[in-house]
């Protein structure tokens, strides 16, 4: 495989492949961005992919009072599914046994999107005939009687369907320790950009996957091509000095905000460069004809890459 | 582009009907039509011209130069655009209004923002009876939109609300939100007796009253609650007594459970 390099990384000549997904934001707030965030962490928890819990969801950003509906600290929080039903079900679900449970807490949807999902319409029931429907202007709330006050929910939250999920990079390193430094420099750039989320553990996924398995009932299995400990006995992707490698894995509303998400991660792992971090960047892909969203890394680069460098084993 | 502007000649000697002189029902009409428009509530004729000298303008922005208690359904069913009347009008303005913007910078009369619908009227001074209210016959009163009244208003405003938020920065007299049905009526300073009286549901806002609700609405308590934030914020571009009032300390009480019950009042604690 051709590759470029830049301030001593080298960046592989691939894509990542991703695919369309259905998506919705929402806002979180408290009485403190300590409990705003704590809602909004326990709502995305165990939300690190589809494949096994229903949805993908992460914190965007924080926000400040004046960002808020209500004047308060809050979260803006993104959840990504593969179908609209799905999503209405993980919104319900979550929001009801995750925000309307944490102290102090109001839900209200941040997307101007193509058609509704019932947010607060779905939960007002809770208030088991006391709830209170209160439409200011355009924007329609659900007052929800709770044991410390009253729990407010916007009746519905935009959902749309131009979302890409998959987005991604793999980061190698010759140690676990600049390997991980790399990926953390990435995901603090990446955090910063808007309508983008990573929703693996810290923005950081140790176990990518390829489709498929010797077993049948698994749909999914380790990408041994890029695990270290296998690099001898399988037709593997890694270079010889090559001893640990963690991918990025991006969501975001739009495929202009992957394609700023891995721009902005890339950037970050060459500035870092090689010595303390990463010595090779690349992306996961399935030939191109599976997803519809290629994001090629060449064209993510920061403009100082120069090709080319060394050549890689291909993926 | 400049306003379609029409200057009171002499104040009228019979009540007029104004709902002809909406944006859209002027739309496509020349000086001369607009001008023989006939506005008389008695069997003497009498047209836009006997009353106004016309400066023609935009149809869609109304300015009517000199007001008068005898202009009556002055915006009734406007839906886009905007009428400004420099003075007072009679009963019913802003009737049915279903879009646009009202502004009077006078009094206005009884039953003004009757059955709105949708859009913004404002009102610079006081108002009469029955603010949003529906005619006799009807069952619901204003359904959407927002009315600012700077001055004070009369008995029963907002009676059988359905929707939309109304309010008073001055006082109100007897019956504030009687028979709500839903909506948002804020009166900033004192209301008068049997505020909220058989309102089902809705949110009344009161900055005081002459004595307590009566034994129909129960004390639930001061409550710093997140939806008077919310509607703080959402009429802090309106009205910034109704803003302050929300933000400060209010005594909610639930009622009227001489019917429903569902309703609440909000009073400044």
């Amino acid at each position: 495989m051709r590759s470029l390099k830049a301030n001593g990384v080298v960046i592989d000549d691939t894509f990542a492949e991703a695919f369309g997904m259905r998506a919705t934001a929402l806002i979180i707030t408290a009485d403190s961005l300590r409990w705003a965030r704590q809602a909004a962490v326990t709502m995305t928890g165990y939300a690190t992919s589809v494949i096994g819990c229903g949805c993908e969801a992460g914190i965007d950003r924080e926000l400040r009072p004046g960002q808020t509906p209500d004047g308060r600290p809050g979260v803006r929080v993104l959840v990504f599914s593969m179908s609209v039903a799905e999503l209405q079900k993980q919104l319900r679900s979550r929001v009801g046994q995750c925000v309307l449970t944490s102290p102090g807490s109001a839900c209200y949807g941040d997307l101007d999107g193509e058609e509704p999902l019932k947010l607060g319409d779905s939960l007002r029931y809770f208030g088991d005939g006391w709830q209170i429907s209160k439409r200011l202007g355009a924007r329609h709330y659900w007052r929800i009687p709770v044991m410390d006050g009253e729990f407010v929910c916007e009746a519905t939250a935009g959902l749309t369907r131009q979302a890409v999920g998959g987005g991604n990079l793999l980061i190698l390193g010759v140690s676990p320790r600049q390997t991980l430094a790399a990926a953390e420099s990435a995901v603090k750039a990446i955090a910063a950009i808007p309508d983008a989320i990573m929703p693996f553990p810290g923005g950081i996924v140790r176990s990518g996957s390829k489709v498929g398995a010797k077993y049948k009932n698994m749909s999914a299995s380790t990408n041994d091509a890029f695990c270290p400990t296998l690099k001898g006995a399988v037709k593997t992707a890694l270079d010889k000095d090559i001893a640990s490698v963690l991918e990025i894995v991006i969501d975001g509303l739009t495929s202009e905000a992957v394609a700023n998400a891995m721009r902005a991660g890339l950037r970050a792992i060459v500035e870092l460069g090689p010595k303390h971090g990463a010595a090779r960047v690349s992306a996961g892909n399935y030939g191109g004809k599976l997803g519809p969203h290629h994001y090629h890394l060449k064209d993510l680069s920061p403009k100082s890459a120069s090709g080319p460098g060394s050549k890689g084993p291909g993926p | 582009m400049k306003p379609l502007v029409l200057r009171l000649r002499a104040a009228p000697e019979q009540r007029l009907d104004l709902s002809p002189l909406a944006p859209h029902r002027l739309a496509g009409k020349s000086a001369r039509e607009i001008a023989a428009i006939e506005l008389q509530t008695t069997r003497r004729r009498v047209q836009v011209g006997d009353v106004f000298a016309l400066s023609t303008g935009n149809v869609e922005n109304i300015v009517i130069d000199g007001g008068s208690e005898r202009f009556d359904g002055v915006g009734e069913g406007m839906n886009a655009g905007s009428i400004t009347v420099k003075g007072d009008v009679g009963n019913q303005a802003g009737r049915r209004m279903a879009g646009g913007r009202l502004t009077i910078q006078g009094r206005s009369g009884h039953w003004t923002a009757s059955g709105m619908t949708a859009g913004v009227i404002e009102i610079a001074g006081d108002a009469g009876d029955r603010l949003g209210g529906p005619l006799a016959g009807e069952t619901q009163g204003m359904s959407g939109g927002m009315v600012v009244i700077r001055g004070d208003v009369g008995a029963r405003a907002g009676d059988r609300l359905r929707r939309g938020t109304l309010i008073v920065e001055g006082g109100a007299e007897m019956g504030a939100g009687s028979r709500m049905l839903a909506g948002t009526l804020i009166v900033c300073g004192g209301a008068g007796p049997r505020a909220g009286y058989l309102m089902r549901r809705g949110t009344l806002v009161l900055g005081a009253t002459d004595d307590d609700p009566g034994s129909t609405f129960l004390d639930c308590g001061v409550h710093d609650l997140v939806a008077l934030r919310l509607m703080a914020a959402f009429v802090s571009g309106a009205s910034r007594d109704a803003a302050a009032l929300l933000r400060g300390s209010l005594r909610r009480y639930a009622g009227d459970t001489a019917v429903l019950g569902k309703g609440e009042i909000f009073v400044a604690a």
